[in-house]
């Protein structure tokens, strides 16, 4: 492993002992006791995450900050005409948690099959739920807004 | 290779959620914005499904979820336009729910990956992801519930003694139990629940106080907080197609509560923490001031007599369901060569925008519907400003009144219009119930009587009057 990551913080693995006495000479006792924390339970299966280090931890934070800008800035020129069709595009995109939940349902976490897995079938149907009527209504309504038909004389 | 793929297809389905919401600048291209919003999701999903951390057991369970998901989708999306409030509202629960639901799944898992995942940062985030997404999904229930009038969720703010400090008292309790938890996620492990039941817990009191008037505004913080619980999802999970979706609906929401905000002249803490909208029974209304009333030939007169009516529409006008005879209305006085416009305060209706596609709904087309911004530096000029079921936004106090609550509020210049048409039921204040100078002006004019009868009489004479009157 690269990346440090401060000590107590990170779970000392299944045998503590062997971390204490290389760590800091008098650790304070809070971070003392969590280290000695019983284990989590044998035979938990390692679920597909690669680790993330801080320096990717702050490109993240990039990312955030420059979307944002950009949101802020594509949403101020939106039409007002429009803006309960807007509200209910960015509640179907932000039903993107269905990404996430994707991946909760299908990983494998621990036993074959387990009630994380059931979380993220919940959290499934309630994205698509919000992908489905929030794409259908938005298109609903738009097709609403007509432009003024030239008069017969 | 694959998670390569994966990283490009999110970074494609980014670009076109950006022009989707791009492409809404105008009505004109909007529905391609929808396409690209479609498009979007369908590479996202595909993109997902290809991760090879998915066992292949479990892709029927997911397509059962996908096929409940769309069968509740749908009829949700025809719900009648007055009832559009509420699907947002009831939306942003679920997004509240989903984000909520993973963040719980992911704190679980870490546990049985021998804490790995648990750096300060990462927990953080996924504190953040439970808290906004439980506290969105009970508030934007309860928000629901109000819009829709439900019986046992009362519409009216309530409010009670030290309000503010219990709120504030338990936000700051998930606030330590979340930084307690940052500091040492193993031995604070039994805190998780209880950051999950205050967040619930407070979601429902942040909304309780919160009465009609402010709903536009509440709705659009919600859809902030749904949007910015898909970004603390996206640092948990250390993916940026969730970051960059839920920065755009994040900032989305807070540009439509700040121009909610503003439109009622407003700051958000007033708006979650003032309890607007309480019936105001001290004011001192004693002298009874008497108003000039008209039938509506009357007011057919009138209009026909008129070269430029503006039109001031309210949520009342929805309720009645008139706009389809205020759309007659709007024919006949076309054809007869006057130029008709209708005037949008943006907090016409219960959330941003609401009124436009209410109108748009009628057929009324969209070049007729002027913002008060637009409107406003016309009202000199207009003949008849002819108000429906509209109350407060045409209040003058708000002009010059400082003693009024809503004094500051930007309001529609009906009072400055030669003649003024307000079709009202009775004389009883509105929903923020302030009293109303401008049906005591002089060029005043009320028509009393249920807006959608009258507009109906008013649309018939004026069909009617055509044989004879040319």
């Amino acid at each position: 492993m690269t990346t440090p990551h401060p000590a107590g913080f990170v779970h000392a693995g299944p045998r503590p002992e062997c971390i204490a006495p290389a760590g800091e000479a008098h650790p304070p006792p809070l971070l003392a006791s969590a280290l000695v924390e019983p284990a989590p339970p044998p035979g938990a299966h390692a679920a597909h995450r690669p680790e993330v280090s801080a320096q990717e931890q702050v490109a993240t934070l990039f990312v955030f900050m420059l979307a944002t800008f950009v949101g802020l800035d594509v949403i101020r020129r939106v039409s007002r005409l429009l803006h309960t069709p807007l509200m209910s595009l960015t509640n179907a995109i932000s039903a993107i948690a269905v990404v996430g939940s994707l991946l909760i349902a299908g990983q494998r976490h621990g036993a074959d099959w387990n009630w994380i897995n059931l979380l993220g079938l919940v959290a499934i149907v309630a994205s698509v739920t919000n992908i489905v009527s929030g794409f259908l209504i938005t298109d609903r309504m738009l097709k609403m807004f007509k432009k003024r038909e030239a008069r017969k004389p | 290779m694959n998670s390569t793929f994966i990283e490009v297809a999110y970074l494609v389905a980014t670009g076109l959620f950006i022009f989707s919401l791009k492409w809404m600048n105008t009505p004109r291209t909007a529905r391609r914005g929808v396409l690209s919003g479609v498009i979007a999701m369908l590479v996202a999903v595909g993109g997902t499904l290809l991760d090879p951390g998915i066992l292949a057991g479990n892709y029927k369970w997911i397509a059962l979820a996908i096929v409940l998901g769309t069968v509740f989708g749908v009829p949700l999306s025809w719900v009648p336009l007055t009832a559009v409030p509420q699907r947002t509202a009831l939306s942003h629960a679920f997004g509240g729910l989903a984000a909520g639901l993973v963040g719980v799944a992911e704190f679980y898992t870490s546990f049985g990956e021998h804490g790995q995942g648990f750096t300060p940062f990462r927990i953080g985030a996924l504190c953040l992801e439970v808290l906004l997404g439980f506290l969105t999904f009970t508030g934007s229930l309860m928000a629901a519930g109000k819009l829709q009038e439900l019986k046992f969720i009362p519409s009216r703010p309530v409010v009670y003694r030290g309000q503010n400090l219990i709120n504030f008292t338990l936000l700051g309790l998930a606030v330590l139990c979340c930084a307690l938890l940052v500091a040492n996620p193993e031995r604070f492990q039994f805190l998780f629940p209880a950051v999950i039941a205050l967040a619930l817990t407070f979601g429902v009191l942040l909304i309780l106080p919160i009465g009609g008037a402010d709903m536009p505004t509440v709705i659009s913080l919600l859809n902030s907080y749904a949007g910015l619980s898909a970004v603390a999802m996206g640092f948990v999970m250390d993916n940026k197609l969730l970051i960059t979706a839920g920065a755009l609906d994040g900032s989305s929401g807070l540009i439509l509560s700040i121009i909610m905000c503003k439109a009622m002249n407003r700051s958000f803490a007033n708006v979650l923490f003032g309890a607007f909208g309480q019936v105001q029974t001290s004011a001192g209304h004693a002298e009874a001031r008497t108003v000039k009333s008209a039938s509506p030939k009357d007011a057919v007169e009138i209009l026909e007599n008129a070269s430029f009516v503006v039109i001031v529409p309210g949520y009342g006008m929805a309720v009645a369901q008139a706009q389809h005879r205020v759309r007659e209305i709007y024919d006949e006085l076309t054809e007869r060569g006057i130029t008709v416009k209708f005037a949008i305060h943006p907090v016409a209706g219960r959330m941003p925008g609401h009124m436009n596609v209410l109108l748009a709904e009628a057929e009324i087309p969209y070049e007729d519907l002027v913002e008060m911004d637009d409107i406003n530096p016309d009202m000199s000029q207009c003949d008849v400003c002819l108000v429906i079921g509209a109350n407060d936004v045409v209040n003058p106090a708000a002009r010059n009144n400082k003693s009024s609550p809503i004094y500051g509020m930007p309001i529609i210049d009906a009072d400055k219009a030669k003649t003024v048409l307000a079709i009202k039921r009775s004389m009883n204040p509105g929903f923020a119930g302030i009293e109303n100078d401008l049906y005591f002006a002089d060029q005043t004019l009320m028509v009393f009587g249920d807006a959608k009868a009258v507009t109906g009489e008013m649309a018939r004479a004026l069909a009617g009057e055509d044989g004879p009157g040319h």
